[in-house]
């Protein structure tokens, strides 16, 4: 510990402190602008020059390290002297064109010129001007702003993992731009507007539709991936203008995924619903809630009376709140049935364990781990911030491996990667127990057949990174969760966790994942296979978020009664009977229990649009139409406190109940590995204007490894024509060197891709 | 053109014979005498570097930094790759010494450097050339394939254990990629850009290693001192400015071109030698060091001696040595509008006060230069250079506000003029 003082005040810093640690840890605020606490030290801007006793001129705060007895003078003659001549300098080319600027109200050289500015300009020459750049559908520029702090090149080659944007040019004549003709395409780069100090980057969609001060603020939880992002979300008019990180470093640290950050479009979108709808004759007539809601619990009871109370089922995604899917269980139980499901991407419901699935520990602690094995997950698309956290573990030391159907670039260092089919993932696992297996002298593992097993040098690699490391994770994603041999693979894994003395741990596939398992929303399985007689969608379109959309729309298509609870028209519009306009997040309080297991209650940030009421309401009503007891909720806090039921850690676990006997198998032929894209992950994002505009948001493509390519007889860029089971589809042909032989990888959920079946399964490809 | 008078660097060189550069004649003239003496009769680490601080040989460069002294910073025992590189990024207005180094004399620069590594146990180095003299980088690659031929250079250095790998990198051409850290950062692939300090290349260097950074002349007057002695070096010159020092002469002289002398060698002496005034013209001024050292009066350089110390005294320095003489014809302004433009030009933008000042700067020189001059611009270009000076990362913005610091104190008389009467003092402009 040294011992300083600044502006007279004692203080004790750890060695390796700068002075700008150092004042930050007794709140004095020093003027700065490249500076930013999560990204390299740069020292350009100077406006954090501090004077520094013995030293003849004055040093950057950020960049000078804190030594014993040092005395610095923040607001010294000579630091101030400093501090405004930087200012100067800044402004004499800046445009100071804040009032049509979006910055305008929270812009860092605007708040600074306050206190450091003067009120005329020395400057009488012309200023610069800088053409702008398009760096895609998200951010804009006006580069004649930028004052080159440098902090947007820095966010994307640290924190994204790839210098998308970078500063050619020399002098006055440096520019911040992307690679020529390419845009910013990381799937979280939209934190560079917040990183922007000027107006120089700011937010497409939000490009002039109100200023900042006119806006409020209000707290949310992002519904999209498992992490549970906490948001500020912006609001003028009972409308939804802008999404905002609110800071928790121990979920998102001060970032979101642009996801998180763009997906509020939606909120607005003209498909929105503001009035309940039934079906009479084949035509939609607008009814009033108390109809509306009498022909559903009518209709309900009497298909259950007739047909009994398995033709019913309850239908919702993990990225409802706790509360509706507590509601929609508890419904459904008084009805008589079991037949709620969440799980509607997954292939494999044959997996039990003695708890809700989840991270296996905290998100923080997963990063802080020695050495972490990725299985089946397309990590930056799946969960964009944690593979941002991963990526900064690895630069401390961390050791990250994947076992994946692709080769997909983590844009860090891997210390090994198996690539495998997407039907052979357990056998991925197994080639790693093996190599763990020989490396520790264990002769057999119970309950796991390694005849025949093969250890590769990337096997032995990932089993070396493990060896000798304290804390090691081993975490199941998406594409895991979404193998028609889940069970199996979840159980290979659970094995190896055990050998290596890793956590196991399992990647909530969205914002609820863990709370729909806790409420038992879960478990009956594919309620599509066998067709019901009537279907209660909850914000589910079953086109879109069921692993077999085929099946799943026939099923629902040919049931007697389908009613849909829908933030949106369109799809429910297709093939409903009834539809309850209900209220996205945005608009309705509620809770999401994020991977970790941790429950993040919000409350509505806007009143909800029309006639749309929030579906935790709807289901009171409906429990109470249908007279069924303990349905008098009068606050979602209450139905919160209930379906939580107290300590909820206590049931967390990715055990077991039974132990499964592993053998490995053959598998031949050509293969599809479904995943559904980022922006096609959950209604929000698909009616995303912006998001849709992405590279990511890009048109679906199927893509092979050359081998593949040629022994199809397929061409880059070409056309080709995928059948599975009773569909077919006709896509672009790209390249994807990363599969292995036999993989042809085709986006699931996707509008092009609608007709297909399962994720992972056989498929007959030819040219088109 | 240029002349050996006394000294280190060209001792034996003979200009006219096109193959003196080459090896044989660099052994001929007693070249790698001091690398051998060091392999063969067991030379410490800790006596080189003792033999250099005796020498009080200064960078070469323009900081004039004690070497001997430099090179006891590296942590020889550094567990891992360290390095030395040699700065040939000569880009300084004036200045052309070291091109003549490589091509004249590419051997004594490369014996040089390998005594630094093994002064400093570092087995690599690298020689960044600036990338507008691309012939010279070609001579240099010739010299290194030489010296690697006869076993000075690579492994197993005379058949001891001492190994010592040298490359040549060639820049493109810009002024920054002289400063040493910007050097580095250009050497490693980078844009060219310099770091802020702390951490000194000394501990964080070339791709993160501890790495010694020397110009080309400095290295190149290593093997003397080793061969002759540090005090044989420092007797050469005068106290604190040891040894002999190349003088690169421009400007309005009748033979321009390189001086070896002794440092402390009277300017006028040094005048006389380049041939006096072209056209028998009236000295007015001399840049006595490049192009960012203040200009000095004739009257006050006359009464000066090329070495370091008696320039600082006069308010300006010795640089890297690029003395540029201006004879009565010369304008001012117009001189420091071109000096100014440099810089502008040349400013790599990355913090603050130099991106936007030296732009700043230019124009308002450019507008007296052009007749828009207004009688507050003398105290704004002060007070923009105060605001410059000593707020940025590297010496650059220093070195963009000295010439206009010099100038205005010297020669104030002339810009007013320019901004009362819209044209200059001196005729013809």
């Amino acid at each position: 510990m040294l011992e300083i003082e600044i502006d007279g005040k004692k203080l004790t810093v750890p060695g390796g402190s700068t002075v700008m640690d150092a004042a930050n840890s007794v709140g004095v605020h020093i003027p700065h602008f490249c500076y930013h606490k999560k990204l390299s030290i740069a020292a350009n801007c100077r406006m954090c020059l501090v004077q520094v006793e013995k030293a003849p001129k004055p040093l950057p705060a950020c960049a000078t390290p804190v030594t014993d007895g040092m005395k610095v003078y923040t607001h010294s003659d000579m630091a101030v002297k400093a501090q405004k001549g930087v200012m100067e300098f800044l402004l004499i080319n800046h445009p100071l064109d804040c009032p049509i600027c979006d910055q305008g109200g929270e812009c860092q050289l605007q708040d600074l010129a306050v206190g450091y500015g003067q009120s005329a300009s020395r400057y009488e020459e012309e200023k610069r001007v800088v053409p702008n750049k398009n760096l895609g559908p998200l951010i804009s520029t006006d580069m004649t702003r930028c004052i080159h702090c440098s902090r947007c090149v820095r966010f994307t080659e640290e924190i994204a993992g790839f210098q998308e944007l970078g500063m050619p040019g020399r002098g006055e004549h440096t520019e911040v731009m992307s690679f020529i003709g390419k845009t910013v395409s990381s799937e979280i780069s939209g934190n560079v507007i917040d990183l922007c100090p000027v107006g120089a980057l700011t937010s497409k969609p939000f490009r002039y539709s109100a200023r900042t001060w006119e806006l409020s603020r209000r707290k949310s939880v992002s519904p999209h991936d498992g992490l549970g992002a906490n948001l500020v979300v912006q609001v003028k008019d009972h409308r939804v203008k802008r999404v905002l990180p609110l800071e928790n470093e121990a979920i998102n640290e001060c970032w979101l995924a642009d996801r998180d950050r763009f997906s509020y479009e939606a909120l607005n979108s003209e498909e929105r619903l503001t009035r309940p709808l039934i079906k009479q004759g084949g035509v939609w007539q607008e009814a009033d809630w108390q109809t509306a809601l009498e022909y559903v619990a009518n209709g309900l009871k009497d298909i259950v009376d007739a047909h009994g109370a398995n033709s019913i089922a309850g239908v919702a995604t993990e990225h409802a709140t706790l509360e509706e899917l507590y509601l929609l269980k508890q419904l459904f139980a008084g009805l008589g049935s079991q037949n709620v499901e969440t799980r509607l991407r997954a292939a494999d419901h044959g997996l039990k364990t003695v708890g809700a699935t989840w991270l296996g520990q905290s998100i923080a602690d997963l990063a802080a781990s020695d050495a972490v094995l990725v299985i089946g997950s397309t990590l930056r698309k799946e969960q964009p911030l944690l593979a941002q956290r991963l990526r900064q573990a690895v630069k401390k030391g961390m050791k990250l491996s994947a076992l994946n159907p692709h080769a997909d670039d983590l844009l860090t260092t891997l210390a090994g990667q198996i690539v495998v089919r997407p039907d052979r993932m357990v056998e991925g696992v197994l080639s790693l127990i093996k190599a763990v297996a020989e490396a520790k002298n264990i002769a057999a593992v119970s309950q796991i057949d390694l005849a025949g097993v093969e250890v590769t040098d990337a096997a032995r690699a990932i089993a070396a990174s493990f060896d000798g490391k304290e804390k090691t994770a081993i975490v199941l994603g998406n594409i895991a969760q979404q193998n028609p041999r889940y069970a199996e693979l979840h159980a290979a894994a659970a094995a190896l966790a055990e050998l290596t003395g890793a956590t196991l741990g399992v990647l909530g596939t969205a914002a609820n994942s863990v709370g729909a398992q806790l409420v038992g929303a879960t478990g009956a399985g594919n309620v599509f296979a066998e067709p019901k007689k009537a279907y209660v969608l909850l914000n589910t379109e079953v086109e879109f978020d069921v692993a077999d959309s085929l099946q799943a729309l026939r099923a629902v298509q040919g049931a007697a009664m389908v009613v849909a609870l829908s933030s949106f028209g369109s799809c429910a519009l297709e093939h409903a009977d009834v539809i309850l306009p209900v209220s996205p997040f945005s608009e309705t309080s509620g809770t999401f229990v994020n991977m970790e297991g941790k429950a993040q209650s919000f409350n509505g940030v806007v009143r909800p649009l029309g006639e749309t009421r929030p579906a935790w309401k709807v289901f009171r009503v409906l429990g109470n139409l249908l007279g069924l007891a303990q349905f008098n909720f009068d606050s979602s806090e209450q139905v919160r406190d209930i379906a939580l039921n107290g300590d909820v850690a206590a049931r967390l676990s990715n055990a077991l109940v039974t132990p499964l006997t592993i053998k490995p198998q053959a598998a031949t032929g050509v293969v599809r590995l479904g995943e559904v894209p980022i922006y096609q992950a959950d209604m929000l994002t698909r009616r995303a204007p912006a998001l849709q505009a992405t590279v990511d948001g890009a048109a679906a493509e199927l893509k092979a490894n050359g081998v593949t390519l040629a022994r199809l007889g397929l061409t880059i860029g070409g056309k080709a024509v995928i059948r599975q089971g009773q569909g077919d589809a006709q896509l672009v042909v790209a390249l994807d060197a990363g599969l292995a032989d036999d993989v042809v990888r085709v986006p699931a959920n996707h509008p092009l891709t609608r007709a297909l079946g399962a994720f992972v399964g056989p498929v007959e490809v030819t040219q088109a | 053109m240029t002349v050996y008078v006394k000294g280190v660097v060209f001792e034996g060189v003979d200009f006219d014979d096109p193959n003196s550069w080459k090896l044989d004649a660099y052994v001929a003239r007693g070249g790698y005498a001091a690398l051998k003496k060091i392999l063969q009769t067991g030379m410490t680490q800790d006596e080189i570097i003792a033999e250099m601080k005796a020498s009080s040989l200064r960078g070469r460069g323009g900081a004039g930094f004690p070497t001997g002294l430099k090179w006891s910073f590296m942590p020889r025992n550094f567990p891992g790759q360290k390095y030395l590189v040699c700065n040939t990024d000569e880009g300084e207005p004036g200045t052309f010494k070291d091109l003549d180094i490589i091509v004249n004399n590419p051997h004594a620069l490369i014996e040089g450097m390998i005594i630094g590594g093994f002064a400093m146990g570092i087995t690599v180095g690298y020689n960044y050339i600036h990338g507008e003299v691309f012939e010279a980088y070609e001579r240099f690659e010739a010299a290194l394939e030489e010296a690697r031929a006869a076993g000075f250079l690579g492994d197993n250095i005379l058949g001891t254990d001492f190994c010592f790998q040298l490359h040549g990198h060639h820049g493109y051409g810009a002024y920054i990629c002289g400063e040493e850290t910007a050097l580095l950062e250009s050497l490693e692939g980078k844009k060219g850009q310099p770091r802020f300090k702390p951490p000194f290349p000394a501990s964080f260097g070339l791709y993160g290693k501890p790495t010694t950074i020397n110009n080309t002349e400095t290295f190149a007057s290593v093997p003397y001192i080793i061969r002759e002695g540090g005090q044989k070096f420092l007797e050469l010159g005068k106290p604190n400015n040891g040894g002999t020092k190349l003088f690169s002469i421009s400007g309005h002289v009748n033979r321009p071109g390189n001086y070896e002398i002794p440092l402390g060698t009277p300017f006028s002496e040094l005048l006389e030698m380049a041939g006096g005034m072209r056209g028998g013209k009236k000295l007015k001024a001399v840049i006595p060091g490049g192009s960012s050292a203040p200009v000095l009066p004739a009257d006050i350089m006359m009464d000066c001696t090329m070495d370091y110390d008696s320039i600082a005294k006069a308010g300006s320095m010795l640089g890297s040595g690029a003395v540029i003489v201006m004879d009565e014809t010369v304008c001012m302004v117009k001189a420091l509008e071109r000096l100014s433009y440099f810089y502008f030009e040349e400013s790599c933008g990355q913090c603050t006060p130099c991106r936007e000042g030296t732009g700043w700067l230019y124009r308002v020189v450019h507008r007296i230069e052009h007749g828009q001059g207004r009688p507050e611009d003398l105290d704004l270009l002060l007070s923009v250079g105060a605001n410059i000076a000593g707020r940025t990362i590297c010496a650059l913005g220093d070195a963009a506000v000295m010439p206009v610091q010099g100038m205005l104190k010297h020669f104030r008389a002339e810009f007013e003029h320019h901004i009362e009467h819209k044209h200059c003092i001196v005729p013809g402009y």
